[in-house]
C-alpha cells in the first residue's frame, strides 16, 4: 500500500517535471527573441530615433519616425476599411446562422484566413498598384484590410454566439425589431469581446511585412499622403537588415524592438478592454 | 360587450418543422384574471403561451394554424405587426433576463425608448413601472447601478417592471419563479395577485400549488392537447377528466 503510494507520488512528480519542461521549451523562443531585441536594439533607442527620419548613408544617428508614422497611417486606414466589414459580416453570420449567405461568408472567411499574406499582397497589387500606376500606402492598407476582415469576422461571430439567447428573446418580447435587438442588445453585450478581437487583429496586421513589400513599397522620407509610397516598421526592418551598413543593422534591431513594443502595447490595451467588462458590474 | 374574452384561441395548432406541439386548442381568457397553464414537461403549455405574442414563430421551422384573438382582433392576420403586438402582450421568462450592459433605470426604460415619445417624462413612467413591480423602494437610490447588482428575485421583478413600462394589457409569464428561492417566489406571487386588477395574466407553471394559490382559471395540457379548462377551484377539487385528476393528485408528471 505504502509502496504504491510512493510510486504514485514519484510518477506524479515526474509528470509535473515533464510538463514544466515542455512549458519552458515553449516559452523559451519568446524570451530569446525579446532578449536579443532588447540587447541589440535598446542601445539605439533615444528620442531622435522616434522623431527623426533616416540620416544620409555614412552618417550616424537618424531615426525611423517615417516608418512609425507610416505604420500608424497604413494600419489606421486598413482598420477604417476592414473593421466595419468584418464586424458586420460577423454579426450577420451569428444572428442568421442558417442562411445561405452566412454559410457562404463563413466558408470564404475560413479560406481567406488560410491564404498566405503574400498572396493577398499580390491581389492588392493588381487591384490598386497596377491601376494607380504606382505603389502607395493605400494599397498596403487594402492588403492589410483583406487580411483583417476574416479574422475580425470569425472572432465577432464566436463572441456574438456567446450572448445568451434569452437576452435576444427578452428584447424581441419588448417589441424590438431584429436589427435593433442585434445592435443595441446583443452586439452591445458582446462589445468588450468585440474590442478585444479587433485589437488582436490590429496587432496581427501591424507586424505584417510580405503584403507591404509590393504595395506600400517603403520610403526614406516622411510621408503622410497615403496615395504615395510610404514606409512602415516591418519594411524598415527588412530594408535596414538586408542593407550593407553596420549603422543600418543597428537601426533594424531598434525598429524591430519598436515594432514588438507597439504590438505589446496593443495587447495590453486588449487586456484592459477585457478587464473593464468585469469592472463595470459593480 | 364587456365580458368578451381578452384572449381567445380558436382551433390553434402550433408546429415545429411540421410536427405539432399543440393541436386544435380552443381556449379563452377573461380580462383581469390570472390564468394558469399546467401540465408535464413537453405538453405544449409554453408553446401555447408563445403563440399569444407571436414569439413562437421566431423559432426556425415554427408554424401556426388557427387563430388567436386579442381584444377581438385576430393577431395572425397580415395587418398585424408582431412588434406592435408585443408591446400590448408583454412577456416574462423563466430566468431573469436583465440587459447586462444597462443600468436599472435603462432596463425599465428599454421598451419605452422604441415607442413614439410620449408627453410623460421617462423618469415618471419608469418610477410607475418599478412601483408596479414592487421594486421601487429597493432600487430608488441606485437607479444608475448595473441591473446585475440585484438579487435573482429583484432581477425578475425588474423584468416585470420592464414588461409593465410600455403599458401592456396582457402579461405572459413562462415559469417566472422556477429559478427563484421560496421567499422571492412568494413576493412574485403576491405581486401577480395585485397586478391582475390592471392586467390579464397568463402564467405557465410547473408548480401546482402555485397554480392553485394564484390563478382564477387553470388549463391542463397533456401531450399537446388541452385536456381540461375550468375555474381553478373546480379543476383541482372536482376534475372532470381522469387524466386531470391523475395529474393534480400527483399520480404522474
Amino acid at each position: 500500500m505504502i509502496n504504491s503510494r510512493r510510486v504514485r507520488r514519484w510518477t506524479s512528480n515526474l509528470m509535473v517535471g515533464v510538463v514544466g519542461l515542455t512549458v519552458l521549451i515553449g516559452i523559451l523562443p519568446l524570451f530569446l527573441i525579446l532578449g536579443t531585441l532588447v540587447v541589440k536594439g535598446a542601445g539605439s533607442l533615444n528620442l531622435a530615433f522616434f522623431l527623426e527620419t533616416p540620416a544620409p548613408v555614412g552618417e550616424t544617428g537618424g531615426g525611423v519616425a517615417h516608418a512609425i508614422v507610416g505604420t500608424l497611417l497604413i494600419v489606421a486606414v486598413a482598420c477604417l476599411m476592414g473593421l466595419p466589414i468584418g464586424l458586420a459580416a460577423g454579426i450577420h453570420a451569428a444572428e442568421f446562422p442558417g442562411t445561405r449567405l452566412s454559410r457562404a461568408t463563413r466558408f470564404l472567411a475560413d479560406v481567406m484566413n488560410g491564404t498566405p499574406s503574400i498572396v493577398v499582397g499580390v491581389f492588392a497589387w493588381t487591384w490598386v498598384v497596377a491601376r494607380q500606376g504606382h505603389f502607395s500606402g493605400l494599397a498596403g492598407s487594402v492588403a492589410l484590410a483583406l487580411l483583417m476582415i476574416p479574422m475580425v469576422m470569425r472572432t465577432t461571430e464566436e463572441l456574438i454566439l456567446l450572448v445568451p439567447n434569452a437576452l435576444r428573446e427578452a428584447a424581441l418580447a419588448l417589441g424590438y425589431s431584429r436589427w435593433r435587438t442585434s445592435l443595441t442588445i446583443v452586439a452591445r453585450t458582446a462589445l468588450p469581446g468585440l474590442v478585444t478581437g479587433s485589437l488582436l487583429a490590429v496587432a496581427r496586421i501591424a507586424g505584417e511585412t510580405a503584403p507591404l513589400l509590393f504595395t506600400a513599397l517603403g520610403s526614406q522620407f516622411m510621408r503622410t499622403d497615403v496615395t504615395q509610397p510610404m514606409s512602415a516598421l516591418p519594411l524598415a526592418v527588412f530594408a535596414y537588415a538586408t542593407g550593407p551598413y553596420e549603422e543600418w543593422h543597428r537601426l533594424a534591431w531598434a525598429s524591430a524592438l519598436v515594432l514588438i513594443l507597439l504590438v505589446l502595447f496593443l495587447s495590453l490595451l486588449t487586456r484592459l478592454a477585457t478587464r473593464s467588462r468585469f469592472g463595470s458590474h459593480e | 360587450m364587456s365580458d368578451r374574452p381578452r384572449v381567445e384561441a380558436q382551433n390553434l395548432t402550433a408546429s415545429y418543422h411540421g410536427k405539432p406541439a399543440i393541436r386544435e386548442v380552443s381556449l379563452s381568457f377573461q380580462a383581469n384574471q390570472v390564468h394558469a397553464l399546467i401540465g408535464p414537461s413537453g405538453c405544449g403549455k409554453s408553446t401555447f403561451l408563445r403563440t399569444i405574442n407571436r414569439m413562437h414563430e421566431l423559432t426556425p421551422g415554427a408554424t401556426v394554424e388557427g387563430s388567436v384573438l386579442v381584444d377581438g382582433k385576430d393577431i395572425y392576420t397580415s395587418g398585424i405587426n408582431p412588434m406592435h403586438l408585443r408591446r400590448h402582450v408583454g412577456m416574462v421568462f423563466q430566468k431573469p433576463t436583465p440587459f447586462p450592459t444597462m443600468s436599472i433605470f435603462d432596463n425599465v426604460a428599454a421598451g419605452l425608448k422604441i415607442l413614439p415619445r410620449s408627453e410623460r417624462p421617462l423618469a415618471e413612467v419608469v418610477e410607475e413601472a418599478l412601483r408596479g413591480a414592487a421594486l421601487w423602494d429597493e432600487v430608488k437610490d441606485r437607479l444608475n447601478k448595473s441591473a446585475l447588482s440585484l438579487s435573482g428575485g429583484q432581477q425578475q421583478r425588474l423584468c416585470i417592471a420592464r414588461t409593465l413600462a410600455p403599458g401592456p394589457t396582457v402579461i405572459l409569464l413562462d415559469e417566472p419563479t422556477s429559478a427563484l428561492d421560496p421567499t422571492a417566489t412568494q413576493r412574485i406571487e403576491e405581486l401577480l395577485y395585485k397586478l391582475k386588477s390592471k392586467y390579464t395574466i397568463v402564467i405557465v407553471t410547473h408548480n401546482m400549488q402555485q397554480a392553485a394559490r394564484l390563478s382564477d382559471t387553470t388549463s391542463f395540457f397533456y401531450l399537446g392537447e388541452l385536456i381540461e379548462h375550468a375555474d381553478t377551484k373546480s379543476l383541482f377539487t372536482t376534475p372532470q377528466k381522469e387524466r386531470t385528476e391523475a395529474y393534480v393528485t400527483g399520480k404522474f408528471g
